[in-house]
C-alpha cells in the first residue's frame, strides 16, 4: 500500500484495510465517558498499588474543559489524578485545574528567557510565574528537568534553577530526566529533521554532578523520576504509580 | 504381592552413599539413574536406543542394559505388561482419537502418581503405621464386609512395605558404618556414624531432630517413587511448616545453628536434583519433555487453623533455592491475604533473578476450590498446589491427573465433519458440513458435540485403566502414608484416601477462543470471507492466502486483551468444558474435575493440529497453560490479568499464567513493589497462579529475528514501558546490551 501524500485526505480507511496492521491511526477523538471506561478497567490495580491516572500529551492544559471534566470524573470515584504539563498556559486555567488535581509534573527546561525561546519557540516568563502561583496552592507538584547535554546542563543554568526553586513557597522535589533520542524515529515518520542528532545521553558522572548542585540548595532530587536511582537519601516513594492518558 | 515385590527390591537393590552426602538414598545404584518398570510399560529395544541417542532429555543406556532387555525382559513382559493388557482392551475409537492427538493418557506409561504428603511422617514412624495396620486388620468384619478379604490382602501388602522401608534404611546404616571404619578423615567419619544412627532410627520411628526429619522424608519419597513409576514424583508439601518444630527445638537445645539447618536442607535439595523423571517415550515424552519430575515444594500458605504459615524456615528455604537454583525441585509460595508482604517481597527478589521459580499460588482461592469439591476447611487449608498447578489436599487425597485434552482439535473435527485432516481418517461423530452452518450457534453446537464425545470417551477408558491399576498395580507403600488408606483397608488407587479426584487438563484455551472469535466475526458477522474460502485456506495451510491469514491474526478480537467479545467466548468454552467434565463419576465413588494446564503438551498437540482459524500455521504450538495465544495479547499485562480473571477459576482445580518480563521492568525497590501489586491484584480477582519469566539477552536476540513469537514482551524504555518488538533497532540493541551486562 502506497500513500500519495498530495492527494491523501486523511480518511484513515486504509488502516482498516491493511491486514498486517502496518498502518495505524495514532490518536482518536474520545468522549469523557469513553476515556473513563478505559480508565476504570484498571481500578483493581490502582486500588492495590495506590496508583491513579496521569494526564499528559502534548499539553493537557490546551484542552482545559475536557481535562476538568475528566479530573471531576476521577474525583467522583476517588481516583488519584496527575497532570503532566509544560506550564505554558493561562494562569487562571492552571489554577482552575489545580483545584481538581492531586499532583503536577511540571517541566522546567531553561531559566534564560532567550535560550528558552530559541529552543522551545516560547519564552519562560509565563511558565516561571505559573510555577510560583502553583507553589502557593495546596496541590503537590514535582519539577521535571529534562537534562540535555550542551543545551541546559551548564552550571549557570543549573544554579539559576536551583536558586529559583529554593525561593518557592514550598520545598519541592525535582526529577532530573536524562536526555534520550527515542523521538528520532518519530521525527522520521513525520518527515521532519531531527535537529539534536549528535547529542548523546548524559553520563552517570554528569548526572550526579547536577544532582549534587541541586540538592545542595535543599531540594529533593531524583534521577529518572523513579526511586531506584536516588540522587540523595531524601528521595522517597510517596508518589503513586499512574496510568498515562495522553491528550495530544 | 506388590508389597512383597517392593520388599524384595529394598532388600536386594544396590545402595549407594555419595562422598560428602548427609542425606542418603538413591532410587538407583547411583545418582541420576532410574529404573524401567517393564511390568507397567515394557520399553522396546528401539525405545531404549532412542532414549540413549536423542538430543533432548536423553538417558544413557548401556549396551549391557539393552542386552538384558532384549534377551530376558522384553520376551517376558512385552505382552504381559500393564500397557499391553490395557491397550488390547481399549476400543478402536479411543485409539483413533489418541493417535490423532485429541488427548493423552498419563497412565499408558506410568502409574497414576503424584500426590503430596502432610505432616504425618514427622509424628509417626513405620512401626507406628504397622501398629495401625494391625489394628485395622484386627477390626475387619469377615462376616458382613464383602471386601474384607481384599482389604486384608491390601493391609498385609502395606505391612510388608513398612518392613521394606525399614530394611532399606538399615542397609544404609550398615553401609555407612562400613564406610566410617574405612574413613581416614575424622570429620567425615563422624558424619558417617551420624548417618548410620539416623538410618537406624528413621523411618522406623518418628524423627527427633531436623536431620532425621529430612532423612525420614527422603526415605518415604524414595519408597513412593521406587515401588511404581508414578506420574510425577512425591512432594513434601508445606515443608516449612513441617520442619519448624525440629528447627526450633534444635536452636533452643543448642544442637543446631541456622547455617547447619540451611546446609542440611540444601543436601535434601541436591537429592531431588539427582532424581530425574523415569524415561518417557513417544507421546508421553512429548507431553512432558523434561527431566523434571515435578516435585514442587510449598512455602507460606496457611496452617489448618487458618493462620499464616510463614515462619523462619520459609525464609531459610528461600535462601537455599536462591543459593542453589537447581533444575529440581521446583518451589512455590502459597500467598494468602494473611501472608505478610515482606515474605512476598523476599520471594519476588528470588523470582526476578530468572530461575523460573518460585511460582506464586493463591492460597485463599485454593481453599475455596477445595471446599467447593467437598473437603473440610481444615483439610483444604492443609492442601495446596503441586506438580505444575494442581490443587489437592496434602496427605489425604489421591488427585490423579488423567491426561491432557486438545480442545482446539474438537473444533478442527467439527470443521471437517469428523475427518482428521492430518491423517484423512474418519474419527468420531459426524456433525454436518460446516459450509451449511447458518450462524455461529450452529458452528458452536457442532464443536460442543465433538468436544463432549471426546471427553466421554476419555473418561470411559480412563475409568477402565484406573480399575486395572487398582487391581494389578496397587501402591502399597504410598497407601501407608496417605490417609485414610490404612483405616479403610484400601489402596491409594482404589478409593482408600479420604478424598479422591480425577483431573483432566484442558489445553489451548487461547487458541480455541481466538479461533471461534475469528469464525464468529469474519465468517458469520462481517462476512469478510465465506466459510468455504476459510476452510480451503486452512487446508492449504494459508498458501496464497497471506492477506487472509493476517486479517485473522490482526483483525480478530483475541483473548488476553480485556476485550469482552473474545473473553465471553472463552467463558462459554470454559462453561462447556466444566459442564462436560466436572462432576462426572470415577470408579472410586467420587468425581472428575478440570484444570487448565498444558506443561509442554501444547507443543505436541500443536503438531497434531492443522492450520487454525486464528491464523496459526499448521503444526505450530497451541497456546500454553491458561495464557493467551502467542502474540495475541497486545494491551499489556494488566489486560492479560483482566481477561484471565473473567474465567471462573475457583471452579477449576488449577490454572497457569506465565508472564514474561525484562529484568529492568522489575528492577529496584519500585520493581518489587510492582511485582507485589501485580500479584496481589490478580489474586484479589481470584486468580489461581502466576509465574514470572525474566528474559535474558539471548532471548532478546531471538525476539529481533522472530518478532511474531515475542509480541507480548514488555520492556522498560526510558520512563515508560513498551513492547520490545515495536522498538526501532537502535533501542533494541541498547536494551540487549544493557540486559547482557546483567545490570538493572
Amino acid at each position: 500500500m502506497i500513500t500519495d501524500e498530495e492527494s491523501c485526505r486523511h480518511c484513515f480507511a486504509c488502516t482498516d484495510v491493511c491486514p498486517a496492521d502496518a498502518r495505524e491511526i495514532i490518536g482518536r477523538r474520545m468522549t469523557v465517558g469513553e476515556v473513563m471506561a478505559e480508565v476504570k478497567k484498571d481500578v483493581p490495580f490502582y486500588d492495590e498499588s495506590g496508583g491513579g491516572v496521569t494526564f499528559s500529551g502534548g499539553e493537557p492544559l490546551a484542552q482545559p474543559e475536557f481535562l476538568l471534566e475528566l479530573l471531576d470524573a476521577c474525583g467522583r470515584i476517588d481516583l488519584h489524578g496527575t497532570v503532566d504539563t509544560s506550564g505554558y498556559a493561562k494562569k487562571e486555567i492552571l489554577l482552575q485545574v489545580a483545584d481538581k488535581t492531586d499532583l503536577f509534573l511540571y517541566d522546567l527546561k531553561h531559566m534564560d528567557p532567550d535560550l528558552h525561546l530559541q529552543y522551545t519557540g516560547v519564552g519562560n516568563e509565563v511558565i516561571l510565574d505559573n510555577l510560583k502561583a502553583l507553589s502557593c496552592r495546596d496541590v503537590a507538584f514535582r519539577v521535571r528537568f529534562p537534562l540535555i547535554p550542551g543545551i541546559n546542563d551548564d552550571p549557570k543554568n543549573v544554579e539559576s534553577m536551583a536558586a529559583f526553586l529554593q525561593k518557592l513557597h514550598r520545598v519541592c522535589s525535582i526529577d532530573i530526566l536524562p536526555y534520550h533520542d527515542v523521538a528520532t524515529s518519530k521525527y522520521q515518520r513525520f518527515g521532519y529533521t531531527y535537529r539534536l542528532a549528535g547529542v548523546r545521553a548524559p553520563d552517570a558522572a554528569r548526572l550526579q554532578e547536577v544532582a549534587a548542585t541541586l540538592s545542595s540548595h535543599g531540594l529533593c532530587v531524583t534521577i529518572g523520576g523513579t526511586d531506584h536511582e536516588p540522587a540523595n537519601s531524601q528521595s522517597q516513594k510517596s508518589e503513586p504509580r499512574s496510568q498515562a492518558v495522553h491528550i495530544p | 504381592m506388590r508389597g512383597l515385590h517392593f520388599k524384595y527390591q529394598c532388600e536386594k537393590k544396590t545402595i549407594y552413599i555419595g562422598p560428602g552426602e548427609l542425606i542418603v538414598g538413591e532410587r538407583g545404584p547411583f545418582p541420576k539413574s532410574v529404573s524401567t518398570y517393564p511390568e507397567l510399560n515394557c520399553h522396546s529395544v528401539e525405545d531404549l536406543e532412542i532414549l540413549n541417542s536423542r538430543r533432548m532429555t536423553s538417558f544413557g543406556v548401556s549396551p549391557e542394559t539393552i542386552e538384558v532387555h532384549s534377551k530376558k525382559i522384553i520376551p517376558y513382559w512385552e505382552t504381559r505388561c500393564m500397557r499391553a493388557k490395557v491397550f488390547s482392551n481399549i476400543p478402536r475409537e479411543w485409539k483413533d482419537y489418541y493417535e490423532a492427538g485429541a488427548f493423552t493418557e498419563f497412565m499408558e506409561q506410568r502409574a497414576p502418581g503424584h500426590t503430596t504428603l502432610d505432616g504425618i511422617i514427622y509424628r509417626k514412624g513405620m512401626l507406628d503405621f504397622k501398629r495401625e495396620i494391625a489394628e485395622s486388620l484386627a477390626g475387619l468384619d469377615y462376616l458382613n464386609d464383602p471386601e474384607a478379604t481384599e482389604k486384608a490382602e491390601e493391609l498385609k501388602g502395606m505391612d510388608a512395605s513398612c518392613d521394606a522401608a525399614i530394611i532399606f534404611a538399615e542397609r544404609h546404616a550398615e553401609l555407612a558404618e562400613k564406610m566410617a571404619h574405612a574413613e581416614k578423615d575424622e570429620a567425615r567419619k563422624k558424619e558417617l556414624l551420624k548417618i548410620a544412627d539416623v538410618c537406624r532410627w528413621v523411618p522406623a520411628h518418628a524423627p527427633r531432630d531436623l536431620w532425621e526429619a529430612l532423612q525420614m522424608y527422603w526415605f518415604v519419597h524414595l519408597g513412593t517413587i521406587t515401588e511404581l513409576n508414578g506420574w510425577d514424583a512425591m512432594n513434601p508439601g508445606h515443608l516449612d511448616q513441617h520442619l519448624l518444630p525440629f528447627y526450633e527445638k534444635g536452636l533452643a537445645g543448642g544442637t543446631l545453628t541456622r547455617e547447619q539447618a540451611q546446609e542440611l536442607i540444601s543436601c535434601l535439595w541436591i537429592k531431588f536434583n539427582n532424581h530425574p523423571a523415569p524415561p518417557k517415550v513417544g507421546v508421553t515424552a512429548a507431553e512432558s519433555g523434561t527431566y523434571n519430575d515435578f516435585t514442587n515444594i510449598n512455602l507460606g500458605g496457611l496452617k489448618s487453623d487458618g493462620s499464616d504459615g510463614v515462619n523462619e524456615v520459609s525464609f531459610i528455604i528461600l535462601e537455599v533455592i536462591d543459593d542453589l537454583h537447581l533444575l529440581q525441585p521446583q518451589a512455590n509460595i502459597q500467598l494468602s491475604r494473611k501472608t505478610p508482604d515482606h515474605f512476598l517481597k523476599a520471594a519476588c527478589r528470588v523470582i526476578r533473578k530468572g530461575y523460573g521459580y518460585p511460582s506464586v499460588f493463591n492460597a485463599d482461592a485454593v481453599v475455596t476450590e477445595q471446599v467447593r469439591m467437598g473437603k473440610t476447611v481444615e483439610d483444604a487449608r492443609e492442601g495446596g498446589c503441586s506438580g505444575c498447578i494442581e490443587t489437592g489436599c496434602f496427605g489425604k487425597e489421591a488427585y490423579v491427573l488423567t491426561g491432557y485434552l486438545n480442545v482446539p482439535k474438537a473444533l478442527e473435527l467439527a470443521l471437517n465433519d469428523s475427518t482428521d485432516p492430518l491423517s484423512g481418517k474418519r474419527i468420531g461423530l459426524k456433525t454436518g458440513d460446516p459450509r451449511a452452518f447458518a450462524d455461529f450457534e450452529e458452528l458452536y453446537e457442532a464443536f460442543e458435540k465433538q468436544l463432549r464425545h471426546v471427553i466421554d470417551l476419555k473418561i470411559r477408558v480412563n475409568n477402565y485403566i484406573e480399575r486395572m491399576f487398582a487391581d494389578f498395580a496397587p501402591a502399597t507403600f504410598l497407601s501407608v502414608v496417605i490417609r485414610d488408606c490404612i483405616r479403610n483397608g484400601k489402596d491409594y488407587y482404589n478409593g482408600g484416601p479420604r478424598y479422591n479426584t480425577n483431573y483432566i487438563q484442558c489445553v489451548g484455551i487461547g487458541t480455541i477462543t481466538d479461533s471461534l472469535s475469528a469464525l464468529k466475526k469474519h465468517v458469520f458477522e462481517d462476512k469478510t470471507f465465506t466459510m468455504d474460502r476459510l476452510l480451503n485456506a486452512l487446508r492449504a495451510n494459508f498458501q496464497n492466502e497471506e492477506a487472509l491469514r493476517l486479517t485473522l491474526v490482526n483483525k480478530t478480537p483475541a483473548f488476553g486483551n480485556d476485550d469482552d467479545y473474545a473473553d465471553s467466548i472463552m467463558q462459554r468454552v470454559y462453561a462447556t468444558l466444566f459442564d462436560a467434565i466436572d462432576g462426572k463419576p470415577n470408579t472410586k465413588g467420587t468425581e472428575y474435575h478440570l484444570d487448565m494446564l498444558s506443561t509442554t503438551c501444547h507443543i505436541y498437540f500443536g503438531k497434531k493440529l492443522g492450520a487454525a482459524p486464528n491464523g496459526r500455521f499448521a503444526h505450530l504450538p497451541e497456546s500454553d497453560g491458561t495464557s493467551p495465544s502467542h502474540g495475541a495479547d497486545r494491551r499489556g499485562p494488566t489486560a492479560v490479568i483482566r481477561s484471565l480473571s473473567k474465567m471462573d477459576q475457583l471452579k477449576s482445580g488449577g490454572t497457569l499464567l506465565n508472564q514474561k518480563f525484562l529484568p529492568s521492568v522489575l528492577a529496584g525497590e519500585e520493581g518489587l513493589d510492582k511485582m507485589v501489586s501485580l500479584i496481589r491484584t490478580y489474586f484479589r480477582l481470584d486468580g489461581h497462579h502466576i509465574q514470572f519469566n525474566v528474559v535474558d539477552a539471548e532471548t532478546l536476540r531471538d525476539a529481533q529475528k522472530n518478532p511474531d513469537n515475542y509480541r507480548d514482551l514488555l520492556v522498560r524504555v526510558a520512563g515508560y514501558s513498551d513492547y520490545f518488538v515495536d522498538l526501532d533497532i537502535y533501542h533494541q540493541e541498547e536494551i540487549i546490551a544493557r540486559t547482557a551486562q546483567g545490570g538493572f
